[in-house]
């Protein structure tokens, strides 16, 4: 077995053809459709947020005041806004924003909580457990309140918003990896490291990190959905992008006042909303089952 | 069993003191206070407020002196609702009209919503495994998981309450104002409870006990309600507690939809306001809450499964 989890970390150092167990992984993948409607879904965003001004048939600030409120038709497929601003065109550009926070509130509470429970999980004992009982103080706040404390402490501007919905969400990560790390310390093959003669960060960096690659991903991915959603949370309630950027919470929270006459100015932003954490749902269920037998047996 | 929750209930204080002490300093650190206002109040005056308030003092008096009056279950003065107490604002009004009391009560009947329709889902869908009607569930219940609530909530008030005119747009008071709350409320609760009980009972049909009782010719009823039921729901419960604090505390989204005269508007209008005490307010109620229910949880595991035993 130890072979093997190695084989995840370097597969040039294997002997056998590197049929890895991320190649299977790949194609248990590949067999789930949903996962594969989801990661396509998600492709098609990261391509829009990409190319927006190329995507999209007019800019997000273009406004047609002879063309105000108008539901949807062939000019625009989605009908245009209170200024004449084209809806879909502002979905698109839309896009940057969720995957902005969904890149930046990411890597943000990776960061923290790889950092921290490495460190918890590595030391382990007194350390571990003073560490741990501090992850348990965090959970104890309420998440919005606590987001939008930190936002203030932070002061304005767009990466601080979504900074502050990563700061808020890297307990799970670290109850994660600091889980990881205490089993994985244990294994022979660390021993065997240690016993070389390998220093501590060399075991973590290549023993440790690469074996708990597996559950980081598949948290870090089903974590997504709801970054985008606290994203959408603070802009509908006029706390994240400031206009006239258009980001999806905000266009629902704008179109909600009006949503007797001119129902579409709701219906498609929370549409683009609701699509996106299914997406990203699906390719985390699929990540999850794909690697989860991989994963077996190692923690 | 009572060491234990007494135990647990000592656990409460360092907890508690952890979390004021990080929002207090949170919360000096944000610039800007209760009495900054777009045209600066007279300096004269304004040093009247913060000498009314202790403003003037240094941070770690204001904090003790806080500490204090929780002791006494006083939350102190609000800096927006003048003359009101933040025991006044969140719990004053009666019984059944106070905010909070509104707040756990929509609440309550969203988890009950959520537990009533979520574990008999997840049931059915791991005993009907990989048929039409588990793909069916388990694809409603990835929407639900989905949909953001105030998405679905306008959505709900679009088809019931404008278009068809079934039920009422919004407010609080009557059993038909609690419908679509509820609904929007509990769905993501009810879709998540529905997965997680569908896992954990797909893991324990496969355990030996539930083959001794198939060996022993029980029916396969008997086997489900009287050997995997019970076992199955302890992921349920453990998610219960968190689930009961943030939906009983009030949700901002479902209150700002649907006009409700909740608390859950406080935990965003609080920081915006900068009233310093509805924040300390607001964060320890949710905190006591939901070390609360957390409590209450692990009692419930010795319950549900006699194996587990405190000490």
């Amino acid at each position: 077995m130890a072979v093997r989890e190695r084989a995840i970390a370097r597969p040039i150092e294997l002997m056998r053809p590197p049929t890895s167990l991320w190649r299977d992984a790949w194609n248990r993948l590949l067999r789930n459709k949903m996962a594969v409607t989801g990661g396509t879904f998600v492709l098609i965003l990261l391509f829009c947020a990409a190319f927006a001004p190329w995507v999209a048939p007019y800019h997000y600030k273009d406004t047609d005041f002879r063309n105000t409120r108008k539901p949807p038709s062939w000019e625009h497929i989605m009908g245009t806004d209170k200024l004449g601003r084209d809806v879909f065109s502002r979905i698109i550009w839309g896009t940057r924003v969720s995957i902005v926070v969904a890149i930046v509130g990411s890597l943000t509470s990776l960061v923290i909580g790889l950092t921290y429970g490495a460190i918890s999980g590595y030391i382990g004992g007194r350390v571990d457990n003073l560490m741990m009982r501090f992850v348990d103080v965090m959970y104890a706040f309420p998440t919005l309140l606590f987001i939008i404390l930190v936002m203030v402490v932070l002061g304005p501007g767009l990466m601080n918003v979504f900074i502050a919905i990563g700061i808020v969400a890297w307990m799970g990560i670290a109850r994660l990896v600091r889980g990881q790390f205490l089993s994985l310390k244990e294994k022979e093959f660390t021993e065997a490291a240690r016993m070389v003669g390998a220093r501590d960060i060399r075991i973590i960096t290549r023993h440790l990190l690469p074996n708990s690659i597996g559950p980081i991903i598949i948290a870090i991915t089903l974590r997504i959905p709801h970054l985008i959603l606290v994203e959408a949370v603070l802009s509908f309630i006029g706390l994240g992008v400031p206009p006239p950027f258009p980001s999806w919470g905000q266009m629902v929270s704008e179109g909600w006042r009006g949503m007797k006459a001119t129902p579409h100015l709701t219906i498609f932003p929370g549409l683009a909303i609701s699509l996106t954490m299914l997406a990203f749902n699906f390719l985390g269920d699929g990540l999850r089952d794909a690697l989860d037998p991989l994963m077996r047996g190692t923690s | 069993m009572l060491k234990y929750i007494v135990r647990r209930t000592f656990w409460l204080i360092p907890v508690l003191l952890m979390v004021s002490l990080i929002t207090f300093t949170a919360m000096k650190l944000v610039p800007g206070g209760p009495f900054t206002r777009e045209k600066p109040l007279p300096p004269k005056i304004r040093a009247n407020l913060e000498a009314k308030y202790h403003l003037d003092e240094p941070t770690w008096k204001q904090y003790l002196r806080y500490l204090w009056n929780l002791l006494h279950f006083d939350l102190g003065p609000s800096y927006k609702y003048y003359g009101r107490t933040i025991n006044d604002v969140m719990f004053g009004g009666g019984w059944l009209k106070a905010p909070a009391s509104v707040s756990a009560q929509l609440g309550l009947i969203a988890v009950l919503v959520a537990v009533g329709i979520g574990i008999p889902m997840g049931i059915i869908s791991a005993l009907k495994q990989n048929t039409w009607i588990d793909y069916i569930a388990m694809f409603i219940s990835m929407l639900g998981v989905s949909i953001p609530n105030f998405v679905l909530g306008l959505l709900l008030i679009w088809i019931f309450a404008v278009k068809l005119g079934w039920l009422p747009v919004a407010r609080w008071g009557s059993p038909s104002q609690v419908v679509l709350p509820a609904i929007t409320l509990g769905t993501g609760g009810t879709a998540f409870i529905a997965r997680l009980t569908r896992a954990s009972m797909l893991e324990v049909i496969r355990q030996d006990y539930i083959r001794t009782a198939r060996a022993k010719g029980l029916k396969e009823r008997a086997v489900i309600v009287g050997h995997a039921l019970k076992n199955s729901l302890i992921p349920v419960t453990t998610v219960l507690g968190p689930l009961m604090a943030a939906w009983m505390t009030g949700s901002f989204l479902v209150e700002h939809v649907f006009a409700i005269p909740g608390i859950g508007k406080f935990f965003i209008t609080s920081v915006v306001d900068r009233d310093y005490t509805l924040i300390m307010g607001t964060i320890m109620f949710y905190a006591v809450f939901l070390a609360i229910m957390n409590i209450l949880v692990d009692i419930s595991y010795a319950f549900i499964d006699p194996r587990i035993r405190y000490e």
